[in-house]
């Protein structure tokens, strides 16, 4: 069974026909050709396919791209605005928040979903967070402080 | 990984999704959260003709208190009641549970609804929904009937639930005064199930004897089970430690785990023992007791 699909990706409207069992992680990543959103465990448990669905974090290797249908979807691509960085973005290069950066898209859209919801979150709020996400270099130390550093910044833009 | 071929379809309503299920019988499977489905379907543990997806409906999406009865939307994410300051302040089990179910990203998704429904015993809503007394609302082509939560399990994956039903409501009693509940749960990492878990929640007399105890476990057998005996030696006891103990002992009889890499089939009876003891003792406290 084939499904016409329209799903707004990065505040774009993207239109296709796919199959009922089309993974929205593959719609984004072979359909569109946004090569970000990583393939990591592909069970639901590493994160690294993070993207906002209507603004909420979730796992996009676990949901079909048909349920995505008529919803917005942010991918990692979408959150440079205009040529600048998001905040999150220049907190982790800031604060060197990655490794082998393969859990970084996922983390970035899991923490600035975090600070959409949440201006200052303590350590542990952030640790709560991130804890869908794994990162196997271990980088946990950093990535929190580039949160905390993001929370600064977004709370007083310098 | 790739799921084998389906057919999606969205149902509108409920009772489209009635509809559908009627229509397709043993083929189709709800798909409601998808986060225990999906995977399984990837896996390719299972597979089925036909998904109906129920995420839509709106009218399945509510948390509401009613006449002495807390209704929750079986379409309600476990984000939402997690952030539910009705739940968190009414039911400690729940309060306690959520923030351990699955993961954060997982709970944005994941429903009550199919977390009770999957029949799953490794998933925590099972036991916490029999501890706190709670009715499942079936919703069919003939109308709706409601099931005691600890009779709705039959065997593993097996519940109650006809083809053709989808559980619409959970509807959670608001405990007596003198009432306390709480949920120990054990587990390896993130995202991992529990090794064991247990659910408890206690009613206290105006002398402080134990009026009321119901305790339910996660994990250990291939349903969510009520432990019957341990009940039993509450009722009409004043909560000293010897109380306490022969019943997290009991509790730990009822259990019947296999073993697997969470463990040995006694160490997952000792956790149960110890979990429920914690779970009691967090249970009479909130309930005042101590």
């Amino acid at each position: 069974m084939k499904h016409k699909i329209s799903i707004t990706v990065n505040g774009a409207v993207r239109e296709a026909e796919v199959e009922s069992r089309l993974l929205l992680v593959h719609f984004i990543r072979e359909n569109l050709r946004l090569t970000g959103t990583h393939v990591g465990c592909d069970t639901s448990h590493c994160g690294v396919c993070t993207v906002h669905l209507d603004g909420e974090p979730v796992k996009s290797c676990t949901l079909l791209a048909v349920q995505a249908d008529g919803r917005s979807v942010n991918t990692v691509e979408g959150l440079e605005q205009g040529g600048k960085l998001h905040p999150m973005q220049a907190a982790f290069t800031e604060k060197h928040a990655l490794q082998c950066g393969f859990c970084t898209p996922g983390m970035l859209m899991t923490t600035s979903a975090l600070l959409e919801r949440n201006k200052n979150p303590s350590e542990l709020e952030i640790r709560q967070a991130i804890s869908g996400n794994l990162c196997r270099c271990t980088g946990y130390l950093n990535i929190v402080k580039a949160v905390q550093y993001a929370a600064e910044k977004m709370a007083r833009p310098s | 990984m790739i799921p084998a071929q389906f057919d999606y379809h969205r149902a509108g309503t409920l009772d489209e999704a009635i509809g559908l299920l009627t229509r397709y019988g043993t083929e189709a499977k709800v798909l409601s959260g998808g986060m225990s489905l999906l995977p399984m379907l990837k896996l390719r543990l299972g597979s089925f003709g036909h998904l109906v997806d129920i995420s839509r409906i709106a009218e399945l999406e509510y948390i509401k208190e009613e006449k002495g009865v807390v209704r929750i939307g079986a379409g309600t994410r476990q984000a939402t009641l997690e952030r539910s300051a009705l739940i968190k302040s009414k039911f400690g089990a729940l309060a306690d549970a959520l923030p351990l179910i699955a993961d954060p990203l997982v709970r944005n998704r994941g429903t009550i609804g199919g977390n009770i429904a999957n029949g799953d015993p490794s998933n925590d809503h099972p036991a916490i929904a029999i501890a706190l007394g709670t009715e499942l609302v079936a919703r069919g082509p003939k109308g709706e009937r409601t099931i005691p939560a600890n009779r709705f399990y039959k065997d593993l994956f097996v519940t109650d639930l006809k083809v053709d039903e989808i559980l619409a409501e959970i509807r959670i009693p608001l405990p007596p005064p003198r009432s306390g509940s709480a949920y120990r749960k054990l587990k390896r990492k993130t995202g991992d199930y529990a090794v064991a878990a247990v659910a408890v929640q206690v009613t206290l007399n105006a002398n402080g004897a134990i009026e009321r105890a119901a305790i339910a476990l996660t994990n250990v057998g291939p349903i969510a089970i009520e432990a019957v005996e341990a009940q039993k030696s509450l009722v009409g006891k004043k909560p000293d430690e010897k109380t306490l103990t022969d019943a997290a002992r009991l509790a730990a009889k009822a259990a019947s785990p296999s073993a697997d890499r969470r463990g040995s089939v006694e160490y997952k009876q000792e956790m149960t023992r110890v979990l429920a003891l914690r779970a009691l003792k967090a249970a009479l406290e909130r309930a005042g007791g101590k």
